[in-house]
């Protein structure tokens, strides 16, 4: 039983009457990313801030790497590292500093410290940033420094607070392809993310929460699964064609393809994917030139939109539970 | 497009850096856990180190001693002891204390500041000591606290002040104002984990301050105050403090005072060391 991660029941945790975190249950277990997806207010953050220590919970247990929040907090404090939402080093100190400041409080003496500052520095790529002022850094940056101080010592488990919100895109791959290297490296990764394409790119299982609950848990591939098939999208390149063209594709689907708005484009839901292969050669054997033809999974956007039930009009009341 | 066909693809085009990485990640070992001394101090390394990189919180603990020391000997020397020579050796101790305490209400707005920019988050969820992050910055303020005093010091001597306790005396005395402020710093840092923001940390703040050091014996004796004043002056820990202060840098017996000064001193560490870290436990 203690080789989850992180194990809740009922967590809550409330501020005034706002229930931040309303009854949550994981059992999220060690080693790959495990995503918390959501909107702004969901909870996320005060989730992970109960899980690092930093709050008590007012409700619920709480075990983290088979040790109590509350009764054991120090227990956890030595095998979990945090990476805020917001910056959690010292704007004023420099990014060698920070990282000299971390490894002294635990227990390096200064030139040993000094050593995994520089060595960490190294690998974050940012030797040549080390003597400047962390409120100099660029915002890639900052989030590399924040990192790095989270894994001065190894931890087991690695909190991290929407680790790239507000980045580009050539930082966020940064990011992800640290979070890929700490993962093979065995450590466990608790990421929570307003971003879908995030979650489907670096997590292994994901949580939706909203309002505090979380409402939906399983791999991309099954959130996805829970809205429906794959979608397919064709716009001829003439709209004349388009009558001809969905006359075949229904013909080799045999699924109902839907007109859209623009004057060029259909669209259905398709179950088997070999038939879509079939439909593209009729299309061409017809000689119905095409500007686009997509097969898409529903993006986690749908099944986010379907899960909490704003406006996608996917019929899914999904419970998606793969536990 | 798939999950998996990006996920390859990722790892595959993994830039040097994630070697590196890894490597780090390989190479750390867990040194022992330093001890509650050891933490307090490297806390107290990073405050200096803000004042390194931030001198300008030097400003105050010059301009404020050297604004008040001025403004007090003259404003009140005449009226009060007939001449300003006269007048500082009486001021000058308590100038001191006014000084330093004045300054002690920037470590609540600094920790208010530090706890809203998310380091306090870092550092709580460290396995160390829990008060060690505040001890040290209380520590490290008593470095600034020292400036303010020898500030105070060297303009009181330009002015005349000649106290009868010489060096010696000085620094007992500098030591038990240091000790005082280091106990009421406590005090701010309950008020900063308990208020929302700086501004009202600063306001409270203001509010204690100004009847703890001018409810007191820093200006005028207290045999000229009306009763329910004396009444407060004489309870009023700063009097002690003052008191004590005044006595060891002019060379004469303290008496009750010193010890009061360190039961007080205690006393706030005591109860608001404890309400802080209460506080601290929760902290946003
Ligand atoms: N310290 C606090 N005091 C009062 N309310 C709080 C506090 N922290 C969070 N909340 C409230 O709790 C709810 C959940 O907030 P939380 O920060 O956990 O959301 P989140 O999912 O992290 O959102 P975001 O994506 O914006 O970071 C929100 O309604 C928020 O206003
Ligand atoms: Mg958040």
């Amino acid at each position: 039983m203690n080789d989850l991660a992180i194990e809740t029941h009922g967590l809550v945790k409330v501020f005034g009457s706002n229930r931040a975190v309303d009854g949550v249950d994981l059992a999220i277990p060690r080693g790959g990313v495990h995503g918390f997806l959501g909107p702004n207010g969901a909870g996320k953050t005060t989730t992970i801030r109960v899980l690092a220590t930093l709050a008590r919970p007012d409700g619920g247990t709480a075990r983290v790497l088979g040790r109590d929040v509350v009764t054991e907090a120090n227990e956890v404090r030595q095998r979990v590292s945090l990476t805020g939402q917001f910056a959690s080093v010292d704007e004023d100190l420099t990014g060698r500093e920070n990282l000299r400041l971390i490894g002294r409080l635990f227990g390096h003496r200064g030139a040993a410290a000094r050593r995994r500052a520089d060595e960490l520095l190294d690998a974050f790529g940012l030797g040549d940033a080390g003597d400047r002022q962390v409120k100099k850094y660029s915002g890639g940056m900052r989030r590399r420094i924040d990192i790095a101080a989270s894994i001065v010592v190894t931890p087991e488990l690695l909190f991290l607070d929407e680790p790239t919100t507000g980045l580009d895109p050539r930082s966020r791959n940064e990011v992800w392809d640290i979070v890929r290297a700490m993962v093979s490296s065995g450590t466990t990764v608790l990421l929570t993310t307003q971003y879908l394409d995030e979650a489907d790119q670096l997590a292994d299982r994901i949580s939706v929460i909203d309002r505090g609950k979380v409402i939906a848990e399983g791999t991309s591939t099954e959130l996805k699964a829970s809205v429906g098939s794959g979608s397919l999208h064709v716009r001829v390149m003439d709209r004349v064609d388009r009558e001809a063209a969905r006359a075949i594709l229904e013909r080799e689907l045999a699924v109902d393809v839907r007109e859209e708005a623009d004057p060029n484009a259909l669209s259905a839901n398709v179950d088997e994917q070999g038939r879509v292969t079939r439909a593209l050669s009729a299309l061409d054997d017809a000689r119905i030139p095409l500007a686009q033809f997509s097969l898409g999974q529903p993006t986690l956007d749908e099944v986010f939109l379907s899960l909490t039930g704003h406006p996608a009009e996917e019929t899914t009341e999904t419970e998606v539970d793969a536990a | 497009m798939t999950l998996d066909s990006t996920r390859t693809e990722g790892a595959g085009a993994a830039p040097d850096g994630s070697a590196k990485i890894l490597q780090a990640l390989a190479s750390s070992e867990r040194p022992t856990p330093p001890g509650p001394l050891s933490t307090s101090l490297t806390f107290g390394w990073r405050a200096l180190l803000k004042i390194k990189h931030v001198p300008e919180q030097l400003f105050d603990v010059t301009v404020f001693p050297v604004m008040f020391t001025l403004l007090f000997t003259f404003l009140f020397g005449g009226a009060l002891a007939g001449s300003t020579e006269d007048y500082i050796q009486f001021l000058l101790p308590g100038i001191m204390v006014q000084g330093v305490i004045m300054i002690t209400m920037y470590t609540g707005t600094t920790l208010r500041t530090d706890l809203e920019k998310g380091v306090f988050d870092r550092f709580r969820s460290l396995p160390i000591w829990r008060p060690s992050a505040l001890v040290g910055m209380l520590l490290g303020d008593a470095v600034r606290f020292t400036i303010s005093l020898t500030v105070t010091a060297l303009l009181g001597l330009v002015l005349g002040w000649r106290p009868g306790g010489g060096f010696g005396g000085f620094l007992v005395g500098a030591a038990l104002i240091l000790l005082f402020s280091f106990s009421l710093g406590w005090v701010w840092t309950f008020l900063s984990l308990l208020l929302r923001t700086s501004g009202s940390v600063m306001g409270v703040s203001m509010l204690v301050i100004t009847p703890l050091t001018f409810g007191s014996n820093i200006f005028v004796d207290p045999s000229t105050m009306p009763g329910w004043l004396q009444a407060f002056v004489e309870v009023n820990p700063v009097s002690h403090l003052v008191t004590s202060v005044r006595a060891v840098m002019g060379g004469i017996d303290p008496g009750a005072s010193l010890p009061l000064t360190i039961v007080w001193s205690a006393a706030l560490i005591a109860v608001f060391g404890t309400l802080t870290m209460w506080r601290y436990r929760d902290a946003r």
